[in-house]
Parts: C-alpha cells; structure tokens; sequence
C-alpha cells in the first residue's frame, strides 16, 4: 500500500471553448486535511467533479488505496467511501432528512415477494449519523425547514453514512456565522482523527492555514505545486494563485468622478429574507465595488433593480428622474445595462451566432421601414465590437458557445453597448475566465468609467474590488452595512463590514 | 475562416445527422425501381398537393417547437377549421346545409373569418403558456380535446359536404401546371422565411428558445412573443384547414386528426431542435417532404395501412433521438 489514499494523476478535462484541467494532479494522505487553492476558474471544482464521477476525464488516472479505478458516477463514488458536499447544495427540501441522508441507496428489507424501503432503519440509522455531526434534528423532519448550515451538516451526515475515506467539502463555510464555522471545524477535526483524508476548498486564507496539513495550489487548470500548510504565509499563497506580481494585475486608472447620477433610495425585496432598505449613489464616471459573503444578496439587489426581481419600496433615480423598473426592458429604456453572474445561464443564447448575440438588445436601432432587419447594419456593429474589444472568433457567424469564457463575456459586453447605456451593472463579470482575459476586461471596465459611464461591480475577488473601485459598498444579510474608499479598503475592513450580522 | 476540410469525422457527422433522410431518400430511390409509376409526374403532383397544407401546419408547429414549446392541438384546430370553412361555403342549394341561414359569401371572405375565429385558441394557448406557465405540452393537449369538443357539437357529429364548386376549385385548380395548393404553401414559406431570419419577433423568437432567461435579461419581452407565436401557429392551421376541407370535399370531426404529430415528426426531421433555439424553413419543407415520400413509398410497396402508422411513429421517435443525441454528446 502506497502512503498515499488517493491520487490523481495528469488529469485533463476540456469543456467546448476552454481546456479546464491541464494535468492536474493531487495527492491525499490518509488523515489530513488537504486544502486545495486557487482563483475562480482555476478548476478546483473540476477536478473534484472529476474524482466524484460527476465528469469524465479526458485523459488521467485516479490511484485509490493502491488500486487504479475508473469512477463511473457518484453512486460508485459513494460505495467506494468518496464524498462530495457541493458548494451549491443539491437537497430535495420536500423529503425528510433521513431520506436526503440515504436517497438512491435506502436501506431495503423484503416483504413477501416485494422489495421494500425499511423507514424504521433508514431513521434508525439516520439518528445516528446526525449525532455524530451534532445535529440535533428529527431525521423525519422536512429537509426545507432546516438553515443553509444545518442543510449542510446533512449532507456531512451523508457522507459519514457512507463510512467514508475521503470527503470533499466545496466551500463549505461560504454561507457561514463565525459560530457555526467553529461547530464545522470540530466536526473536520473528529474526522480526520478516525482516518478520513478532507479535500478542503476555500478562498478564505485564515480559515486554510488553521485547519489543514498540506496546501495544494492550482492556476489555470494546471498543478503548482503542494506544501506543508506550517509555514506558509498568505502572501506565498496568494502570489503562487495568482502567478505574477500583484502590482501588474490592474490597469491604471484614469476616470474622474463626478457629479451623482444614480441613485437607489430604501430599496427593499418582496422577500424578507432577501436584499431591505438599500440606500445608494454611483457618481458619473465612477467604479463602485459591491463586496460580500456569499448569501449578502448581494446579485438579487443588483438583479432587482434591473427589474429581474420583484421589489415591494424603493426609488431609484437617475439625473433626478425617478425610474419605473419592473422588468428588465424598462431598465434597458432608462439606459441601465446588466452582465448578470451567470453567463451560461443568464447571459448567453448558446446556439446562436454572435451577431445574433450582439444585435438581440438593440434589433429595434436596424430596421428599414420600420419592420425589417438591416443584415448590413448588425454585420458593421458585430465587426465594429469584434475589432474594439479584440474578440478572438473565426467569424460572426460562429456560435458563442464555442469561445472561451473571456470572448463570450466581451460579446456580452458588446450587446450592451451597441445600447449606449449610462450605468452598467457587472455581477462578477471575470468569473470563470482565464488570467490573461481578465486583464482585458478590466482594461473594458476602466475605459467605460473614463467614457462617464456609472459602473457597479459585484465581485467576490477581493484583490479585484482592491484594485478596481473608486469606493466599495459592503453588504451583510441583505443589507447595506458601510462604503470604503477604494484607496483606503483591504481585506480586513471589509471583512469586518461584511460580517456584521444583526 | 471556417474549417471546411473533408475528414472522416465530418461524413460521420453529416451521416448522423441527416440519417433519415438518407435512408428515405434511398428508400424511394429502390421503390422506384421496384415499382413502375412511381416516377410519373402524376405521383409528383400528388407528393405536392398532399405537401402543402402539412408544410404550412409544421411552419406553424415550428415557432412552438424552436421556443421549446410544442402544439398537441394543431390537428384538432385543422379539423375545426375544416369544419368552419365547409359550414360557411356549402352551396345555397345543398339540401342538408348545416347553417341554412348562411348568406352566399366568396371564399376569401370565409378563409379570413375562419383565420379572425382559430386566433382566439392561438391566442389563448400562447396566454396560458406566458402567463400562467403551464407547459406546453399540458396547455395544447387541454386545447386539444377542447377544440374536438367543440368541433363535435357545432358540427352535432354529421359529416359536412356539399361545397361550392368555388370552394372545391381552390384546391383542386391549377395556375398552369402549378396547382393553387402549392401557391399557398409557397406563399407561405416566404413569408416564414422573411418573418424568421428578418424582423425582431424571429430573432426574439430563437432568442427564446436558445436561452429564455438570457432573451428575458436582454430585454425580450418574452410572454408578447409566445403569444404571437401560438396565434401564428393558429392562424397558420386555419388556411391549412381551409385547404385540406376543401381538397377532401368534405370535413368532420375526424379531419385533421394525428396532424400535429405528423407536423412535429416533419420539423424534427427537417433540423428544428426540440431543445430550442435551432430550426430553418428550408429544413421544415425537407421534412415534410420526405416523410410524405416514405408514406408514398409504403403505398407503392402495398404495406398495410396499419403497418404505415407504425412505420411513421417508429420514424418520429428516431428522429428526435438522433436529434437530442447531438447535445448528448456535447456534455
């Protein structure tokens, strides 16, 4: 037996426009807990999908105890003792907790000539694992009525049911109180104490060199390197994510802010829970960064006021005319452009061509006679954005679904200006693209300040809000909880605004 | 440019992709050795004629298909439009007129008011997909059963016949060798053509199918553009009801039936996806074209009537396996 539970070896995965994994590899100890590193994009959940049978590698091997196996799909993972708690949690809200701990593997007894689901044991069963993650819930109890953190704790459960070997936790604590970080941190220790080796995920760097022995870090798709997690400095992490001075990764900067334009006045969602009485301004001219944890609302604010969500009091303004937004048609009227967070889901029509892509927001410039299409016209403004944003495409007739993630969010960028809009709201707008593409889109952002143009910008980098913002409004929990001067922010400042729950 | 290199891979793909049509195309090429008129220009006439209102029922289908939609009711709204044009154009001295109060009126005038009658169903269809978000598939098969519903009791079950040679001529008549059927189905497939790759309501409406929430982000309005799309479709079986009533010479509650799944099958074979977004009108006519070929080569092989139903269902299910297979893939 190697000293090794599990390897993963030269790794490759290629998704249609992007190559995701470049031989990675990882390496786990019986035992540890092993961090795993690198920025959005840098394809960390990849390889643990990878490892988890939710994706088929191109090419690679997975070495498990000593034995090279083939992972066919997350049942198989789970019989072989591989967990997997996602960073976006799959439950079914509707069933009990007992059931969301053993779906697709209830335990079964026979009766008569039929096979049947035995809930007596299930539930039996389920009490016992929910005790060992501290979880003191009725496992007959509907999963819905639990928190995102005890939802959670469920699914370790899951994982303990399955007596586990190796667990992947995804950003476990993306969602979570201080407090329930600590109930977490205990749960991590006990396992590792009976033998479990933990992938742990996570950008939070306090949290990485408290809790794990080794640090594997990946940029790009590809394999940096692994460490011992003793001695390791934040700045050595971060310099070995990022992969160059961190001085270089933004462009100067050169807008002026002016005189407020836009203006958000006690703005409240129809959903309690979600984003209540946020008040702000964006000058002319001006970056404002949106900072947060996840689950700060940070997206259904910015989504409301684009007219995506539904919003019970509030005004916005804009050069002291109060706007009518319920739909995202009315913000496109009053001038508001919108890059939503997720591009595949929210942004892209995927098998139409990008001129199709380009033209969808603003068919009504290029008409004759006031019903017909000037092909002409959409093919100069396509080759016009194409030549001034540089996208890398054969031709306009190419399906956006086939550029990498950087060209998709350019071409998504062109549809809006072919709008000519005065404030662009931009929801993580380099999520998933490559380190040299986001250089790019910064030099976009920047330009579009300079220009006058109003810009909000969530991001979940906070190097990214560092070095782009004039000024960072932080939320917590659905409210606005404080600005910071761009010059004056850094990680602690705005950690500590983004954490002041009520 | 565009890679147009000729490698294995590509015949492959081209293969797959238009495996039914290949194999039906080489199917009546064998038929017509087997078979002795099968070449003559009266068989080709008659691939026409029986073409034409199926091509204009898939063009209407295909909006609802390309938005990820369907439209289960589009045979049974045939029928009824059938039904109408045949009440309104029997002629004065027909005994068994089904409505004697009926003035004499000219076809055209009947043809309009049965398109202004089926925009109600299209145009309630559209509403309780947009609005009240009920699928598709639920929302035209409830229509399905109501339009036969009321087609039954305003026909009270009888057959109708007895038209105006008028009504009967526009079918049966001819523009030269040009039979006016085809002129419609032309007609047709022009204005499909202009209104897909032309206007905004297309682009709005591949926009929806590719990505309904990115089109609404855009800006789409989104229910506006289904709705135009359903009372398209409506508008699209009345005239191919019109005409199918007055090719048969005659209507009922039967006509139209199992249209919408011929329409559908047509559209899948011809490239409209039904995962959305994707789908041409010179695909649509392909379509229909070769599934009335493989129906006309199952009569000149002498197949049972009965085999030919399952033949045809067998192709349908085919087809759109083939087609989800190509975003299977892509996974």
């Amino acid at each position: 037996m190697s000293e090794y539970r599990l390897e993963m070896r030269d790794v490759v995965k290629t998704f249609p426009g992007v190559k995701a994994l470049n031989h990675a590899q990882l390496k786990l100890r019986p035992g540890t807990v092993h961090a795993l590193m690198g920025e959005n994009g840098a394809g960390k959940s990849t390889l643990m999908k990878c490892m988890f049978g939710i994706y088929h590698m191109d090419e690679g091997e997975v070495v498990y105890e000593g034995q090279k196996v083939q992972i066919k799909g997350p049942l198989d993972a789970l019989n072989r003792g591989i967990a997997m708690v996602h960073q976006e949690l799959q439950p079914i809200p509707e069933r009990s907790i007992g059931e969301n701990i053993y779906v697709g593997r209830y335990p079964t007894k026979r009766v008569g000539p039929f096979v049947t689901v035995d809930h007596e044991k299930m539930y039996q069963d389920a009490a016992v694992v929910l005790k060992e993650v501290h979880l003191n819930y009725d496992p007959k109890a509907k999963l819905g009525t639990l928190s995102v953190s005890q939802m959670q704790l469920v699914e370790i459960a899951k994982a303990v049911s399955a007596d586990c070997k190796v667990l992947i936790l995804d950003e476990p604590t993306s969602s979570l109180t201080a407090a329930e970080v600590e109930a977490l941190f205990t749960i991590v220790n006990e396992l590792r104490q009976k033998g479990v080796s933990i992938v742990y995920i996570s950008h939070k760097m306090d949290e990485i060199l408290r809790i794990s022995d080794e640090v594997t870090i990946m940029r790009d798709g590809q394999y940096i390197g692994t460490w011992d997690a003793k001695g390791l400095t934040t700045d050595f992490i971060i310099t070995k994510m990022v992969g160059r001075e961190l001085s270089n990764l933004y462009p100067p900067r050169s807008n002026v802010p002016g005189e407020v334009v836009f203006e958000v006045e006690d703005f409240t969602s129809i959903n309690p829970k979600s984003f209540r009485h946020a008040s702000f301004q964006v000058r002319k001219g001006e970056i404002l960064g949106v900072a947060g944890l996840v689950g700060a609302q940070r997206t259904e604010l910015m989504e409301g006021l684009f007219g995506l969500r539904c919003h019970s009091a509030g005004r916005i303004t804009y050069k002291g005319k109060e706007l009518k937004i319920n739909q995202p048609k009315q913000a496109i009227d009053s001038g508001i452009a919108m890059l939503t967070e997720d591009r595949r889901a929210t942004g892209i029509l995927g098998v139409l061509s990008i001129a199709d892509n380009v033209s969808i927001a603003s068919l009504n410039q290029y008409l004759i006679g006031g019903f017909m299409l000037d092909d002409g016209k959409i093919e100069q403004l396509v080759r016009d954005n194409v030549a001034k944003l540089s996208i890398k495409t054969p031709s306009s007739k190419t399906l956006i679904q086939s550029l990498s993630g950087g060209n998709q969010q350019k071409v998504l960028i062109s549809r809006w200006l072919a709008n000519n809009p005065d404030v662009f709201i931009l929801d993580e707008p380099t999520r998933g693209i490559d380190v040299g593409a986001k250089y790019e889109i910064y030099c976009i952002i920047a330009e579009l300040a300079k220009q006058g143009k109003s810009v909000i910008m969530i991001s979940s980098e906070m190097s990214e809000l560092i070095g782009m913002s004039d000024r960072i409004m932080v939320m917590c929990d659905g409210r606005v909880t404080g600005f910071i001067d761009g010059k004056e922010a850094n990680q602690e400042n705005i950690m500590a605004l983004a954490t002041q729950f009520e | 440019m565009e890679n147009r290199k000729i490698t294995t891979k590509t015949v492959k793909n081209f293969l797959s992709n238009n495996a039914i049509i290949i194999l039906i195309l080489c199917l009546a090429i064998f038929v017509g050795f087997v078979a002795d008129n099968f070449w003559k220009p009266a068989n080709f006439k008659n691939l026409i004629i029986n073409m034409s209102p199926r091509f204009i029922i898939a063009c209407g289908v295909s909006g609802c298909l390309i938005t990820k939609g369907t439209d289960l009711s589009a045979g049974r709204q045939v029928g009824l439009s059938a039904c109408l044009a045949a009440m309104m154009l029997q002629s004065v001295d027909y005994a068994a007129r089904a409505l004697p109060w009926m003035p004499d009126i000219p076809w055209p005038v009947a043809l309009v008011l049965v398109v202004l009658i089926m925009c109600v169903f299209g145009a309630i269809n559209g509403c309780v997909i947009a609005f009240l978000k009920v699928p598709p598939f639920i929302a035209t098969l409830g229509m399905q059963t109501i339009v036969y519903g009321l087609c039954s009791v305003i026909t009270g079950n009888d057959p109708l016949g007895g038209f105006k040679s008028s009504y009967s001529q526009v079918a049966l008549g001819a523009l030269g060798p040009i039979p006016y059927l085809a002129i419609f189905a032309v007609l047709v497939g022009v204005y499909m053509l202009f209104l897909y790759n032309k206007t905004r309501h297309g682009k709005y409406m591949y926009a929806i199918g590719g990505n309904e929430n990115a089109a609404q982000v855009a800006g789409v309005n989104v229910p506006a553009t289904i709705i135009r799309i359903y009372v398209l479709a409506s508008i699209l079986y009345a005239v191919a009801g019109f005409l199918v009533g007055a090719k048969a010479g005659g209507a009922s509650t039967a006509t139209g039936l199992g249209y919408e799944l011929e329409a559908i099958a047509a559209c899948t074979i011809g490239g409209v996806s039904t995962n959305g977004g994707v789908g041409k009108v010179g695909g649509i006519l392909i379509g229909v074209m070769v599934f009335e070929v493989l129906k006309i080569c199952l009569q000149f092989l002498r197949v049972d009537p009965a085999y030919t139903f399952i033949a045809q269902g067998l192709v349908i299910i085919v087809a759109v396996a083939l087609d989800l297979r190509k975003y299977l893939a892509k996974k």
